[in-house]
Protein backbone atom coordinates (compact mmCIF):
# COMPACT_ATOMS: atom_id res chain seq x y z
CA UNK A 1 0.00 0.00 0.00
CA UNK A 2 1.03 3.32 -0.54
CA UNK A 3 1.72 5.51 1.98
CA UNK A 4 2.73 9.01 2.50
CA UNK A 5 6.13 10.01 3.68
CA UNK A 6 5.94 10.09 7.00
CA UNK A 7 8.56 12.86 7.54
CA UNK A 8 6.55 15.38 5.71
CA UNK A 9 3.75 14.24 8.10
CA UNK A 10 6.25 15.11 11.40
CA UNK A 11 7.40 18.49 9.45
CA UNK A 12 3.38 19.21 9.13
CA UNK A 13 1.98 18.56 12.22
CA UNK A 14 4.88 20.35 13.74
CA UNK A 15 3.77 23.35 12.00
CA UNK A 16 0.23 22.59 12.89
CA UNK A 17 1.19 22.76 16.62
CA UNK A 18 3.79 25.94 16.40
CA UNK A 19 1.21 28.02 15.06
CA UNK A 20 -1.50 27.96 17.09
CA UNK A 21 -0.33 30.56 20.38
CA UNK A 22 -2.64 29.03 23.26
CA UNK A 23 -1.57 25.41 22.57
CA UNK A 24 2.47 26.91 22.92
CA UNK A 25 1.56 28.86 25.67
CA UNK A 26 0.05 25.64 27.59
CA UNK A 27 3.28 24.07 27.48
CA UNK A 28 5.25 27.68 29.00
CA UNK A 29 2.36 27.39 31.59
CA UNK A 30 3.74 24.39 32.81
CA UNK A 31 6.96 25.37 32.91
CA UNK A 32 6.28 28.16 35.27
CA UNK A 33 3.59 27.08 37.44
CA UNK A 34 5.80 23.88 37.86
CA UNK A 35 8.84 25.87 38.42
CA UNK A 36 7.59 28.75 40.13
CA UNK A 37 5.62 26.50 43.17
CA UNK A 38 8.30 24.30 43.46
CA UNK A 39 10.55 27.34 44.08
CA UNK A 40 8.03 28.65 46.79
CA UNK A 41 7.61 25.03 48.52
CA UNK A 42 11.11 24.62 49.05
CA UNK A 43 11.77 28.49 50.14
CA UNK A 44 9.09 27.31 52.91
CA UNK A 45 10.33 23.97 53.51
CA UNK A 46 13.42 26.06 54.24
CA UNK A 47 12.48 28.54 56.38
CA UNK A 48 9.91 26.00 58.42
CA UNK A 49 12.18 22.93 58.55
CA UNK A 50 11.65 21.76 61.87
CA UNK A 51 8.12 22.14 61.97
CA UNK A 52 7.67 20.73 58.48
CA UNK A 53 9.80 17.53 59.73
CA UNK A 54 8.07 17.05 62.84
CA UNK A 55 7.11 13.58 63.08
CA UNK A 56 8.28 12.61 59.91
CA UNK A 57 9.08 8.74 59.81
CA UNK A 58 11.00 8.62 56.26
CA UNK A 59 14.58 10.65 55.40
CA UNK A 60 13.65 13.98 54.05
CA UNK A 61 13.56 14.09 49.97
CA UNK A 62 14.87 17.42 48.94
CA UNK A 63 13.96 16.15 45.38
CA UNK A 64 10.60 15.40 45.69
CA UNK A 65 10.00 18.94 47.60
CA UNK A 66 11.61 20.55 44.53
CA UNK A 67 8.38 19.06 42.39
CA UNK A 68 5.80 20.08 44.53
CA UNK A 69 4.42 22.48 42.04
CA UNK A 70 4.33 19.22 39.25
CA UNK A 71 0.23 18.83 41.12
CA UNK A 72 -0.69 21.73 39.35
CA UNK A 73 1.72 22.15 36.34
CA UNK A 74 0.62 18.95 35.04
CA UNK A 75 -2.55 20.73 34.55
CA UNK A 76 -1.50 22.71 31.85
CA UNK A 77 0.40 19.57 30.57
CA UNK A 78 -2.72 17.85 30.76
CA UNK A 79 -4.65 20.72 28.78
CA UNK A 80 -1.78 20.59 26.12
CA UNK A 81 -2.42 17.10 24.77
CA UNK A 82 -6.06 17.38 24.40
CA UNK A 83 -6.23 20.87 22.42
CA UNK A 84 -2.74 19.67 20.67
CA UNK A 85 -5.26 16.70 19.48
CA UNK A 86 -8.69 18.14 20.48
CA UNK A 87 -8.90 21.72 18.18
CA UNK A 88 -9.17 19.90 15.12
CA UNK A 89 -12.20 18.41 16.36
CA UNK A 90 -13.28 21.74 17.44
CA UNK A 91 -12.39 23.71 14.01
CA UNK A 92 -13.61 21.09 11.68
CA UNK A 93 -10.55 20.86 10.30
CA UNK A 94 -9.74 17.06 11.02
CA UNK A 95 -11.72 16.79 7.69
CA UNK A 96 -8.58 18.67 6.35
CA UNK A 97 -6.31 16.78 8.14
CA UNK A 98 -7.75 13.35 6.57
CA UNK A 99 -8.60 14.77 3.15
CA UNK A 100 -4.44 15.60 3.39
CA UNK A 101 -3.19 12.25 4.68
CA UNK A 102 -5.76 9.19 4.70
CA UNK A 103 -3.80 7.22 6.26
CA UNK A 104 -5.48 7.65 9.71
CA UNK A 105 -3.21 5.36 11.80
CA UNK A 106 -0.51 7.16 10.20
CA UNK A 107 -1.47 10.62 10.72
CA UNK A 108 -2.39 9.95 14.50
CA UNK A 109 0.92 7.83 15.04
CA UNK A 110 2.62 11.28 13.51
CA UNK A 111 0.72 13.77 15.44
CA UNK A 112 1.62 11.50 18.92
CA UNK A 113 5.33 11.79 17.85
CA UNK A 114 5.51 15.41 17.29
CA UNK A 115 3.47 16.37 21.19
CA UNK A 116 5.26 13.34 22.89
CA UNK A 117 8.76 14.63 21.74
CA UNK A 118 8.00 18.56 22.66
CA UNK A 119 6.19 17.82 25.74
CA UNK A 120 9.36 15.50 26.59
CA UNK A 121 11.56 18.41 25.47
CA UNK A 122 9.48 21.01 27.63
CA UNK A 123 9.12 18.36 30.46
CA UNK A 124 13.07 17.88 30.61
CA UNK A 125 13.92 21.73 30.96
CA UNK A 126 11.24 21.79 33.44
CA UNK A 127 12.37 19.34 35.47
CA UNK A 128 15.77 20.54 36.06
CA UNK A 129 15.25 24.03 35.95
CA UNK A 130 12.33 22.92 38.59
CA UNK A 131 15.41 20.45 40.43
CA UNK A 132 18.01 23.38 40.37
CA UNK A 133 15.71 26.49 41.36
CA UNK A 134 14.71 24.37 44.41
CA UNK A 135 17.74 22.77 45.45
CA UNK A 136 19.38 26.33 45.67
CA UNK A 137 16.13 27.58 47.98
CA UNK A 138 16.35 24.72 50.33
CA UNK A 139 19.80 25.82 51.37
CA UNK A 140 21.65 23.00 53.18
CA UNK A 141 19.19 20.80 53.07
CA UNK A 142 19.28 20.41 49.34
CA UNK A 143 20.38 17.30 47.46
CA UNK A 144 22.77 16.91 44.46
CA UNK A 145 22.11 15.22 41.10
CA UNK A 146 25.10 12.92 41.93
CA UNK A 147 23.10 11.33 45.04
CA UNK A 148 21.94 7.79 44.96
CA UNK A 149 18.53 8.12 42.60
CA UNK A 150 17.95 11.67 42.18
CA UNK A 151 19.03 11.40 38.90
CA UNK A 152 16.41 9.19 38.13
CA UNK A 153 13.84 11.09 39.94
CA UNK A 154 14.41 14.29 38.08
CA UNK A 155 14.50 12.47 34.72
CA UNK A 156 11.37 10.39 36.41
CA UNK A 157 9.61 14.09 36.38
CA UNK A 158 9.84 14.44 32.59
CA UNK A 159 8.96 11.33 31.84
CA UNK A 160 5.50 11.56 34.04
CA UNK A 161 4.37 14.74 32.44
CA UNK A 162 5.03 13.53 29.38
CA UNK A 163 3.25 10.46 29.65
CA UNK A 164 0.37 12.18 31.11
CA UNK A 165 0.21 14.38 27.79
CA UNK A 166 0.10 11.40 25.60
CA UNK A 167 -2.72 9.77 28.33
CA UNK A 168 -4.56 13.39 27.32
CA UNK A 169 -3.96 13.30 24.14
CA UNK A 170 -5.13 9.48 23.52
CA UNK A 171 -8.02 9.66 25.63
CA UNK A 172 -8.79 13.09 23.20
CA UNK A 173 -8.81 11.20 20.40
CA UNK A 174 -11.38 8.55 21.88
CA UNK A 175 -13.75 11.12 23.00
CA UNK A 176 -13.39 12.91 19.57
CA UNK A 177 -14.53 16.06 21.04
CA UNK A 178 -11.97 18.97 23.09
CA UNK A 179 -14.89 20.29 25.18
CA UNK A 180 -15.61 16.52 26.68
CA UNK A 181 -11.97 16.10 26.97
CA UNK A 182 -11.20 18.88 28.64
CA UNK A 183 -14.34 18.50 31.00
CA UNK A 184 -13.58 14.59 31.82
CA UNK A 185 -9.78 15.34 32.34
CA UNK A 186 -9.40 18.15 34.07
CA UNK A 187 -11.45 17.37 37.11
CA UNK A 188 -10.17 14.58 37.27
CA UNK A 189 -6.79 15.12 37.63
CA UNK A 190 -6.75 18.42 39.62
CA UNK A 191 -9.57 17.15 41.73
CA UNK A 192 -11.06 13.81 41.91
CA UNK A 193 -8.18 12.04 41.87
CA UNK A 194 -5.65 13.87 44.81
CA UNK A 195 -9.38 13.34 46.93
CA UNK A 196 -9.89 9.91 46.41
CA UNK A 197 -6.41 9.21 46.89
CA UNK A 198 -6.69 10.05 50.42
CA UNK A 199 -10.10 8.83 51.00
CA UNK A 200 -9.53 5.43 53.15
CA UNK A 201 -9.98 2.14 51.15
CA UNK A 202 -11.16 4.02 47.86
CA UNK A 203 -7.46 5.44 48.00
CA UNK A 204 -6.37 1.69 47.15
CA UNK A 205 -7.97 2.19 43.98
CA UNK A 206 -6.73 5.49 43.25
CA UNK A 207 -3.31 4.59 43.96
CA UNK A 208 -3.53 2.61 40.47
CA UNK A 209 -4.40 5.27 38.48
CA UNK A 210 -2.01 6.74 36.17
CA UNK A 211 -0.81 10.18 37.99
CA UNK A 212 -0.88 8.32 41.28
CA UNK A 213 1.60 5.63 39.85
CA UNK A 214 3.95 8.21 37.41
CA UNK A 215 4.17 9.91 40.34
CA UNK A 216 6.12 7.48 41.67
CA UNK A 217 8.64 7.59 39.74
CA UNK A 218 9.91 11.42 41.21
CA UNK A 219 10.49 10.11 44.91
CA UNK A 220 13.62 9.60 45.78
CA UNK A 221 12.77 7.79 48.95
CA UNK A 222 9.41 5.75 49.02
CA UNK A 223 6.35 6.88 51.29
CA UNK A 224 5.47 4.04 53.53
CA UNK A 225 1.97 4.66 52.43
CA UNK A 226 3.05 3.86 48.51
CA UNK A 227 2.14 -0.01 47.60
CA UNK A 228 4.72 -0.30 45.15
CA UNK A 229 8.11 1.43 44.03
CA UNK A 230 8.93 3.70 41.28
CA UNK A 231 9.31 1.15 38.48
CA UNK A 232 6.23 -0.36 38.96
CA UNK A 233 4.69 3.33 38.78
CA UNK A 234 6.51 4.13 35.48
CA UNK A 235 5.38 0.54 34.11
CA UNK A 236 1.73 1.24 35.38
CA UNK A 237 1.78 5.11 34.23
CA UNK A 238 3.03 3.69 30.80
CA UNK A 239 0.28 1.10 30.41
CA UNK A 240 -2.19 3.47 31.18
CA UNK A 241 -0.66 5.86 28.20
CA UNK A 242 -0.39 2.71 25.93
CA UNK A 243 -4.05 2.03 26.70
CA UNK A 244 -5.57 5.79 26.21
CA UNK A 245 -3.58 5.74 22.73
CA UNK A 246 -4.86 2.45 21.79
CA UNK A 247 -8.06 3.02 22.11
CA UNK A 248 -7.61 6.87 20.41
CA UNK A 249 -6.13 5.06 17.63
CA UNK A 250 -9.01 2.52 17.08
CA UNK A 251 -11.52 4.92 17.62
CA UNK A 252 -9.59 7.22 15.34
CA UNK A 253 -9.36 4.54 12.26
CA UNK A 254 -13.30 3.58 12.35
CA UNK A 255 -15.08 6.71 13.21
CA UNK A 256 -16.62 8.89 10.11
CA UNK A 257 -15.11 12.04 10.68
CA UNK B 1 -12.10 10.12 -13.38
CA UNK B 2 -14.26 9.59 -10.11
CA UNK B 3 -16.41 6.70 -10.04
CA UNK B 4 -18.80 5.70 -7.88
CA UNK B 5 -20.16 2.10 -7.69
CA UNK B 6 -23.37 1.27 -5.40
CA UNK B 7 -22.37 3.85 -2.80
CA UNK B 8 -24.55 3.28 -0.09
CA UNK B 9 -24.31 5.45 3.28
CA UNK B 10 -26.59 4.75 6.57
CA UNK B 11 -26.72 6.30 9.78
CA UNK B 12 -28.91 4.55 11.78
CA UNK B 13 -32.19 3.65 10.49
CA UNK B 14 -31.93 7.06 7.91
CA UNK B 15 -30.59 5.95 4.59
CA UNK B 16 -28.29 9.40 3.13
CA UNK B 17 -26.81 7.80 -0.08
CA UNK B 18 -28.63 4.75 -1.77
CA UNK B 19 -26.64 2.89 -3.93
CA UNK B 20 -25.61 5.75 -6.35
CA UNK B 21 -23.59 4.80 -9.26
CA UNK B 22 -22.55 7.20 -11.76
CA UNK B 23 -18.93 8.64 -13.20
CA UNK B 24 -17.86 12.10 -12.70
CA UNK B 25 -16.73 12.72 -16.71
CA UNK B 26 -12.60 14.25 -16.66
CA UNK B 27 -12.39 17.53 -18.25
CA UNK B 28 -15.59 19.00 -17.43
CA UNK B 29 -17.56 20.85 -14.95
CA UNK B 30 -20.23 18.20 -13.64
CA UNK B 31 -22.62 19.57 -11.43
CA UNK B 32 -23.85 17.76 -8.58
CA UNK B 33 -27.90 18.56 -7.71
CA UNK B 34 -30.02 17.97 -5.12
CA UNK B 35 -32.14 19.75 -2.53
CA UNK B 36 -30.94 20.33 1.04
CA UNK B 37 -30.41 17.18 2.79
CA UNK B 38 -30.04 15.05 -0.63
CA UNK B 39 -27.06 13.76 0.48
CA UNK B 40 -24.85 15.45 -1.73
CA UNK B 41 -22.09 16.16 1.22
CA UNK B 42 -22.15 12.62 2.30
CA UNK B 43 -21.25 11.67 -1.21
CA UNK B 44 -18.39 13.94 -0.85
CA UNK B 45 -17.42 12.63 2.00
CA UNK B 46 -17.47 8.85 1.24
CA UNK B 47 -15.37 9.95 -1.56
CA UNK B 48 -12.63 11.58 0.28
CA UNK B 49 -12.99 8.28 2.52
CA UNK B 50 -13.48 10.78 5.27
CA UNK B 51 -17.15 8.70 5.84
CA UNK B 52 -16.69 4.94 5.67
CA UNK B 53 -19.82 3.55 2.95
CA UNK B 54 -22.16 1.28 4.61
CA UNK B 55 -22.05 -0.93 1.10
CA UNK B 56 -20.44 -0.15 -2.02
CA UNK B 57 -17.10 1.65 -2.74
CA UNK B 58 -15.98 4.75 -4.86
CA UNK B 59 -12.69 5.02 -7.02
CA UNK B 60 -10.49 7.77 -8.18
CA UNK B 61 -8.45 7.23 -11.51
CA UNK B 62 -9.40 2.92 -10.33
CA UNK B 63 -8.19 3.27 -6.65
CA UNK B 64 -9.35 4.03 -3.62
CA UNK B 65 -8.80 7.62 -1.84
CA UNK B 66 -7.47 5.43 1.60
CA UNK B 67 -4.21 4.20 -0.91
CA UNK B 68 -3.59 7.62 -2.24
CA UNK B 69 0.30 8.75 -1.81
CA UNK B 70 -0.29 12.37 -1.12
CA UNK B 71 -3.74 13.00 -2.34
CA UNK B 72 -4.28 16.67 -2.57
CA UNK B 73 -2.07 16.45 -5.79
CA UNK B 74 -4.89 14.16 -7.54
CA UNK B 75 -7.80 15.81 -6.23
CA UNK B 76 -8.32 18.92 -4.40
CA UNK B 77 -11.57 19.28 -2.21
CA UNK B 78 -13.38 22.30 -0.75
CA UNK B 79 -16.08 20.51 2.07
CA UNK B 80 -16.76 23.45 4.43
CA UNK B 81 -16.06 27.10 4.55
CA UNK B 82 -14.72 27.35 7.88
CA UNK B 83 -12.21 24.23 8.85
CA UNK B 84 -9.17 26.19 9.44
CA UNK B 85 -7.95 26.37 13.35
CA UNK B 86 -9.09 29.96 14.03
CA UNK B 87 -5.97 30.97 15.74
CA UNK B 88 -3.80 29.95 12.56
CA UNK B 89 -2.94 32.22 10.10
CA UNK B 90 -4.10 31.90 6.34
CA UNK B 91 -0.75 30.80 5.19
CA UNK B 92 0.40 28.86 7.99
CA UNK B 93 -2.69 26.94 7.10
CA UNK B 94 -2.00 26.10 4.19
CA UNK B 95 1.54 25.74 5.04
CA UNK B 96 1.07 22.79 6.91
CA UNK B 97 -1.22 21.31 4.18
CA UNK B 98 1.57 21.86 1.73
CA UNK B 99 4.32 20.12 4.23
CA UNK B 100 1.73 16.88 4.55
CA UNK B 101 1.91 16.58 0.86
CA UNK B 102 5.40 17.83 0.26
CA UNK B 103 3.78 20.39 -2.05
CA UNK B 104 6.91 23.05 -3.21
CA UNK B 105 6.53 25.44 -0.53
CA UNK B 106 5.90 28.27 -3.11
CA UNK B 107 2.63 27.01 -4.02
CA UNK B 108 1.50 28.48 -0.99
CA UNK B 109 2.03 32.07 -2.18
CA UNK B 110 0.78 31.50 -5.53
CA UNK B 111 -2.77 29.96 -4.27
CA UNK B 112 -2.90 32.95 -1.91
CA UNK B 113 -2.36 35.50 -4.68
CA UNK B 114 -4.84 33.13 -7.21
CA UNK B 115 -7.59 33.27 -4.32
CA UNK B 116 -6.83 37.25 -3.88
CA UNK B 117 -5.72 36.56 -0.04
CA UNK B 118 -2.33 37.72 -0.22
CA UNK B 119 -3.11 40.98 1.81
CA UNK B 120 -4.69 39.33 4.88
CA UNK B 121 -2.55 35.85 4.39
CA UNK B 122 -0.90 36.37 8.04
CA UNK B 123 -4.10 37.63 10.05
CA UNK B 124 -5.60 34.71 11.86
CA UNK B 125 -8.30 32.99 10.24
CA UNK B 126 -10.63 34.18 13.15
CA UNK B 127 -10.77 37.71 11.77
CA UNK B 128 -11.97 36.37 8.17
CA UNK B 129 -15.85 37.01 6.47
CA UNK B 130 -17.55 34.01 5.07
CA UNK B 131 -15.98 34.73 1.82
CA UNK B 132 -12.66 34.87 2.59
CA UNK B 133 -13.24 31.63 4.44
CA UNK B 134 -14.47 30.23 1.40
CA UNK B 135 -11.26 31.59 -0.50
CA UNK B 136 -8.83 29.91 1.98
CA UNK B 137 -10.63 26.29 1.49
CA UNK B 138 -10.56 26.86 -2.28
CA UNK B 139 -6.63 28.20 -1.96
CA UNK B 140 -6.38 24.36 -0.21
CA UNK B 141 -7.68 22.89 -2.90
CA UNK B 142 -5.91 23.97 -5.36
CA UNK B 143 -2.39 23.72 -3.19
CA UNK B 144 -1.51 20.57 -4.52
CA UNK B 145 -2.32 21.68 -8.65
CA UNK B 146 -4.38 19.10 -8.75
CA UNK B 147 -6.18 16.88 -11.91
CA UNK B 148 -9.48 17.05 -10.20
CA UNK B 149 -11.65 19.57 -8.26
CA UNK B 150 -14.57 19.23 -5.64
CA UNK B 151 -16.28 21.70 -3.97
CA UNK B 152 -19.39 21.37 -2.18
CA UNK B 153 -22.01 24.33 -2.40
CA UNK B 154 -19.06 26.77 -3.08
CA UNK B 155 -21.48 30.04 -3.90
CA UNK B 156 -23.51 29.25 -0.54
CA UNK B 157 -23.26 32.72 1.35
CA UNK B 158 -21.61 34.59 -1.10
CA UNK B 159 -21.95 37.73 -2.27
CA UNK B 160 -22.85 38.32 -6.43
CA UNK B 161 -19.02 39.41 -6.35
CA UNK B 162 -17.97 35.94 -4.72
CA UNK B 163 -20.54 34.07 -6.73
CA UNK B 164 -18.93 35.37 -10.25
CA UNK B 165 -15.36 34.53 -9.28
CA UNK B 166 -16.41 31.76 -8.19
CA UNK B 167 -18.45 30.93 -11.87
CA UNK B 168 -15.14 32.08 -13.36
CA UNK B 169 -12.95 29.62 -11.69
CA UNK B 170 -15.14 26.94 -12.02
CA UNK B 171 -14.96 27.47 -15.79
CA UNK B 172 -11.35 28.38 -15.72
CA UNK B 173 -10.12 25.40 -14.03
CA UNK B 174 -12.08 23.30 -17.06
CA UNK B 175 -10.88 24.75 -19.71
CA UNK B 176 -7.51 24.26 -18.16
CA UNK B 177 -8.89 20.17 -18.64
CA UNK B 178 -9.22 19.78 -14.66
CA UNK B 179 -12.41 17.59 -13.97
CA UNK B 180 -14.20 20.12 -11.66
CA UNK B 181 -16.87 18.26 -9.12
CA UNK B 182 -19.72 20.81 -8.23
CA UNK B 183 -22.43 20.45 -5.67
CA UNK B 184 -25.76 22.68 -5.67
CA UNK B 185 -28.94 23.65 -4.42
CA UNK B 186 -29.83 25.76 -7.07
CA UNK B 187 -30.49 24.42 -10.77
CA UNK B 188 -29.79 28.19 -12.41
CA UNK B 189 -26.56 28.30 -10.66
CA UNK B 190 -25.73 25.03 -12.43
CA UNK B 191 -26.83 25.76 -15.72
CA UNK B 192 -24.14 28.76 -15.98
CA UNK B 193 -21.13 26.45 -15.46
CA UNK B 194 -21.97 23.11 -15.57
CA UNK B 195 -21.47 21.30 -18.69
CA UNK B 196 -22.32 17.47 -17.26
CA UNK B 197 -25.50 17.24 -14.46
CA UNK B 198 -26.37 14.59 -11.72
CA UNK B 199 -28.98 14.78 -10.02
CA UNK B 200 -30.09 13.23 -7.06
CA UNK B 201 -32.75 13.14 -4.41
CA UNK B 202 -33.18 11.32 -1.09
CA UNK B 203 -29.94 9.71 -1.78
CA UNK B 204 -30.75 8.10 -5.21
CA UNK B 205 -29.85 9.00 -8.52
CA UNK B 206 -32.93 10.75 -10.46
CA UNK B 207 -30.30 11.92 -13.14
CA UNK B 208 -26.86 11.92 -14.96
CA UNK B 209 -26.79 13.59 -18.18
CA UNK B 210 -24.81 16.52 -20.30
CA UNK B 211 -26.11 19.82 -19.69
CA UNK B 212 -27.43 20.32 -22.78
CA UNK B 213 -29.63 17.40 -23.11
CA UNK B 214 -31.14 18.22 -20.28
CA UNK B 215 -31.73 21.54 -21.40
CA UNK B 216 -33.03 20.59 -25.03
CA UNK B 217 -35.35 18.51 -22.72
CA UNK B 218 -36.92 20.80 -20.17
CA UNK B 219 -36.32 24.24 -21.79
CA UNK B 220 -38.82 24.02 -24.29
CA UNK B 221 -40.46 27.30 -25.11
CA UNK B 222 -44.29 28.28 -26.76
CA UNK B 223 -46.16 31.02 -27.25
CA UNK B 224 -49.87 31.58 -25.40
CA UNK B 225 -52.51 33.48 -27.04
CA UNK B 226 -55.44 34.23 -25.82
CA UNK B 227 -58.40 35.89 -27.97
CA UNK B 228 -62.31 36.55 -27.59
CA UNK B 229 -62.13 34.62 -30.87
CA UNK B 230 -61.38 31.09 -30.56
CA UNK B 231 -62.80 29.74 -33.40
CA UNK B 232 -61.68 32.11 -36.21
CA UNK B 233 -58.01 31.60 -34.62
CA UNK B 234 -58.04 27.65 -34.22
CA UNK B 235 -59.08 28.05 -38.00
CA UNK B 236 -56.14 30.08 -39.22
CA UNK B 237 -54.07 28.29 -37.20
CA UNK B 238 -55.43 25.07 -38.57
CA UNK B 239 -55.23 26.85 -42.65
CA UNK B 240 -51.34 27.32 -41.75
CA UNK B 241 -51.43 23.51 -40.53
CA UNK B 242 -49.51 25.20 -36.98
CA UNK B 243 -50.50 22.13 -34.09
CA UNK B 244 -52.21 24.02 -31.31
CA UNK B 245 -52.80 22.72 -27.64
CA UNK B 246 -55.12 24.61 -24.93
CA UNK B 247 -53.26 26.34 -22.21
CA UNK B 248 -54.91 27.36 -18.53
CA UNK B 249 -57.83 29.82 -18.58
CA UNK B 250 -59.00 29.45 -21.95
CA UNK B 251 -56.14 30.19 -23.84
CA UNK B 252 -54.07 28.10 -26.41
CA UNK B 253 -50.65 27.58 -26.43
CA UNK B 254 -48.37 26.85 -29.43
CA UNK B 255 -45.22 24.88 -28.81
CA UNK B 256 -41.61 26.28 -30.24
CA UNK B 257 -44.27 29.02 -31.98
CA UNK B 258 -42.42 32.38 -33.39
CA UNK B 259 -44.49 34.95 -31.60
CA UNK B 260 -44.06 37.46 -34.72
CA UNK B 261 -45.51 35.05 -37.32
CA UNK B 262 -48.62 34.17 -34.86
CA UNK B 263 -49.19 37.93 -34.80
CA UNK B 264 -48.69 38.44 -38.29
CA UNK B 265 -51.30 35.59 -38.87
CA UNK B 266 -53.70 36.94 -36.44
CA UNK B 267 -53.65 40.17 -38.26
CA UNK B 268 -54.05 39.30 -41.37
CA UNK B 269 -57.40 37.79 -40.68
CA UNK B 270 -58.37 40.80 -38.26
CA UNK B 271 -58.35 37.90 -35.53
CA UNK B 272 -58.23 40.62 -32.09
CA UNK B 273 -55.88 38.83 -29.88
CA UNK B 274 -56.22 39.93 -26.12
CA UNK B 275 -52.61 37.89 -25.01
CA UNK B 276 -49.20 36.85 -27.35
CA UNK B 277 -46.61 35.88 -25.13
CA UNK B 278 -43.87 33.66 -25.65
CA UNK B 279 -43.23 30.91 -22.41
CA UNK B 280 -40.51 29.84 -21.04
CA UNK B 281 -40.31 26.71 -19.12
CA UNK B 282 -37.54 27.38 -16.22
CA UNK B 283 -34.67 24.20 -15.50
CA UNK B 284 -35.05 25.55 -11.71
CA UNK B 285 -39.22 24.18 -12.02
CA UNK B 286 -37.53 21.21 -14.25
CA UNK B 287 -35.13 20.52 -11.71
CA UNK B 288 -37.52 21.04 -8.88
CA UNK B 289 -40.24 18.79 -10.83
CA UNK B 290 -38.09 16.06 -11.00
CA UNK B 291 -37.13 15.94 -7.53
CA UNK B 292 -40.41 16.71 -6.26
CA UNK B 293 -40.77 12.94 -8.11
CA UNK B 294 -38.42 12.03 -5.42
CA UNK B 295 -39.90 13.11 -2.72
CA UNK B 296 -43.13 11.67 -4.08
CA UNK B 297 -41.62 8.14 -4.43
CA UNK B 298 -40.18 7.93 -0.81
CA UNK B 299 -43.06 9.92 1.13
CA UNK B 300 -45.51 6.91 -0.32
CA UNK B 301 -49.10 6.87 1.17
CA UNK B 302 -48.53 9.90 3.24
CA UNK B 303 -49.84 12.20 1.03
CA UNK B 304 -47.83 15.45 1.66
CA UNK B 305 -45.96 15.01 -1.43
CA UNK B 306 -48.91 14.47 -3.77
CA UNK B 307 -49.30 18.40 -3.75
CA UNK B 308 -46.06 19.16 -3.78
CA UNK B 309 -45.94 17.51 -7.49
CA UNK B 310 -48.80 19.92 -8.41
CA UNK B 311 -47.72 23.35 -6.81
CA UNK B 312 -43.86 22.56 -7.16
CA UNK B 313 -41.89 21.80 -4.19
CA UNK B 314 -41.16 24.84 -2.36
CA UNK B 315 -42.51 23.49 0.78
CA UNK B 316 -41.35 20.00 0.29
CA UNK B 317 -37.85 19.84 0.04
CA UNK B 318 -36.83 21.50 2.97
CA UNK B 319 -39.05 19.22 5.34
CA UNK B 320 -37.29 15.97 3.67
CA UNK B 321 -33.79 15.42 4.10
CA UNK B 322 -33.21 18.00 7.12
CA UNK B 323 -34.21 15.04 9.02
CA UNK B 324 -31.23 12.64 8.83
CA UNK B 325 -28.97 15.67 9.17
CA UNK B 326 -30.08 16.29 12.73
CA UNK B 327 -29.93 12.65 13.97
CA UNK B 328 -26.63 12.97 12.43
CA UNK B 329 -25.84 16.35 14.11
CA UNK B 330 -26.97 14.86 17.45
CA UNK B 331 -24.47 11.79 16.74
CA UNK B 332 -21.69 14.65 16.70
Amino acid sequence: MAMASFPAILRSEWTKIRTVRSTVWTLLLSFLVTAALGALLSLLTKNNFADFRRGALTPFDATATSFAGIMLGEIAMVVFGVLAIGNEYSSGMIRVSLAAVPQRGTLLTGKLVVIGVLALAVSLVTAFVTFFLGQALLGVHRTTLGAPNVLRAVLGAAVYLTLLCLFSAGVTAMLHNQTLALGVLVPFFFLLSPILSAVPRVKTVAHYFPDYAGRQMLTVFQEPSAPYGWLAGFFLCGAWTLAAMTGGAAVFKSRDA
Amino acid sequence: MIELHGLTKRYGDKLAVDSLSFQVPKGVVTGFLGPNGAGKSTTMRLILDLDRPTSGSVTIDAKGYGVLKEPLKYIGALLEASASHPGRTARNHLLWLAQSNRIPLHRVDEVLALVGLTEVADKKARGFSLGMHQRLGIASALLGDPEILMFDEPVNGLDPEGILWIRTLMKQLAAEGRTVFVSSHLMSEMALTAEHLVVIGKGRLLADLPMAEFIARNSRSSVRLRTPHPEQLLDALAAESIPVEPGPQGSFEVAGGDPARLGELAAARGITLHELSPQHASLEEAFMRMTADAVEYHAGPEGAAGQAEEHGTAAAPGGWGTDWRRTRKGAN
